[in-house]
This record gives structure tokens, sequence and C-alpha cells, in this order.
């Protein structure tokens, strides 16, 4: 039962970023380009998701007894380290180069177009060398 | 700065942004985790705990696309940098930054900032920041 919903909630993630364009990357990087022509639709896309995602995440971490799997995997972590803010400045570097961002990437698969495909594959390799670098 | 009115398509961010959220929603019901894409995705590689449920979240990722153009349109817009040594470098930022930081847009940007994390809110400021002092550089330098 777990897996079926973890493929349903993928299918509507997916979907959700179809309907945004937000699998466009030009539709990206147009939110990106604050100093010159903007277009704040990604704000909205976020902000759309975090109205439901806000109350509704609290209510279940509120009553576990709701949940299929009876228990949460949160992050304890608080610390705000060079680790978190390096990192982060590092995927916006890359985030502006192209337009993509992982989950956008993954589901851009879908149009069998060769750059989000050579993309992706580096994105893994980057995953693959984050193990390498000490921050 | 000036408003892109033009291409500015706030109706379908939010209802796209509501349905991601339902998503994430869904995902948290059914496994207690948060729908962190560049976890999810280097997991179901790395790890062995959960492989099939990170991997059938992934694969339904890729089905969204899919499913938008059976039931709803067949014009999905894809514009990109067709510069391969620009993918390349941009796949990999992505994918180290990703996991230095623990978290990309979903992660931090959505996941994170609903539960008021303030590690999130300032990974998804320092990532959004890099992201358009990047965007404002390739356009001086005519890269984009």
């Amino acid at each position: 039962m777990k897996n079926i919903l973890a493929l349903i909630s993928g299918s509507i993630f997916g979907l959700g970023l179809t309907i945004s364009s937000m699998t466009n990357p030009d539709k990206v990087l147009g939110f990106l380009d604050l100093f010159n022509n903007w277009d704040p639709s990604l704000a909205f896309v976020m902000g759309g998701a975090i109205i439901i995602t806000a109350p509704m995440l609290f209510v279940l971490t509120k009553n576990k007894n709701l949940i299929l799997s009876k228990e949460l995997h949160l992050p304890t972590n608080k610390e705000i380290d060079k680790k978190l803010i390096i990192g982060s400045l590092i995927f916006g570097a890359g985030w502006g180069l192209v337009g993509l961002c992982p989950g956008p990437a993954i589901s851009s698969l879908a149009l069998l177009e060769v750059p989000s495909i050579i993309f992706v594959i580096f994105m893994f390799i980057g995953f693959y060398c984050s193990k390498f670098i000490k921050i | 700065m000036k408003i892109d009115f033009v291409n500015f398509t706030p109706i379908p961010a939010l209802i796209g942004g509501i349905v991601i959220g339902l998503a994430v929603v869904l995902f948290f019901y059914s496994t207690g985790r948060l729908a962190g894409v560049s976890g999810i995705a280097n997991n179901a590689l790395t790890k062995n705990t959960n492989r099939a449920t990170n991997l059938l979240f992934l694969i339904g990722l890729i089905s969204g696309p899919i499913f938008y153009q059976v039931f709803i349109s067949s014009d999905i817009p894809y514009i990109i940098n067709n510069n391969t040594l620009i993918l390349i470098i941009g796949g990999l930022l992505v994918g180290i930054g990703t996991q230095i930081g623990m978290g990309c847009t979903s992660g931090h940007g959505v996941c994170g900032i609903s539960r008021f994390s303030v590690r999130s809110i300032i990974a998804t400021i320092s990532f959004i920041f890099s992201g358009v002092i990047v965007v404002y550089l390739m356009n001086i330098l005519g890269l984009n």
C-alpha cells in the first residue's frame, strides 16, 4: 500500500510541476531573472504548495495515528552550518545555469529531451561526487 | 527590475503549486517522510532501505507530464540552453549542492518552509540568491 501511494504521490507531484510549467527551464529562469524581466510565477507555485503542506503536515505531525506508517522520519538537525549555506549556494548556481532543479529535471525526462537526459545523468554523478567533498 | 507580465501565469502556477502540496501531503501520509526530491533520488541509488518506495515515487514523477499530455494538453513548453558544457556543469552543481546542503526546492523550499524550519528558510534564500546572481551574470555575458 505504502509503495502504491508513493507512486501516486510522485505522479501527482509531476502533474503539478507540469501544470505550473516548472518542467520548462526557461520559465524557471524567468523567476531568477530578478534584475531584468521578472516572472514571479515560481513564487506562486511555492506559495500554493505551502498553503496546503503547512497546515496538513502540522496536523499529521501532531497526530501520528492518522499516518499510515505510524512513524515519522523528520529532520532533527537545527544547526545553521557552513555545509547548509555553501551547499545551497552551489545548488542555486547550477539551477541558475540551466533552470532545472531535481524534481522538474526528473519529471522532464518524460519529454525525451536530450538536454534533460544529460542534466539528470550529471546530477546523479554530482550526488555521487558530493561524498568526496568535505566542507 | 520590471515584472514580465507577458509570461507571468499566476493561476496555473497557484493550481500547480496546490497539486504539488497535495502530493507532498500524500507522500507524508503514506511514508512518514518528507518529499524532498534530491534526497529521494540519491537514496534510491545509494540506500537499500525504502528503495522500492523511492524508485516508485521517481517513476511517478516521470509519469506526471505523460498524464498531463493525456488528460489536459499535449502542449508542454520546454525551452532550454542547449550548450552541453553548461548542462554538464549545471547538473554536477545541482547534484553536489543539494547533497551538501541536504535539500532542494522541494525539500527545503516546500517541505522545510512549511514546517517553519530556519535551516530551510536560510537554504532557500541561499539558492535563490545564487541562482539570481548566475542568471544576471549569464545575461551580461550573453550566454542565455
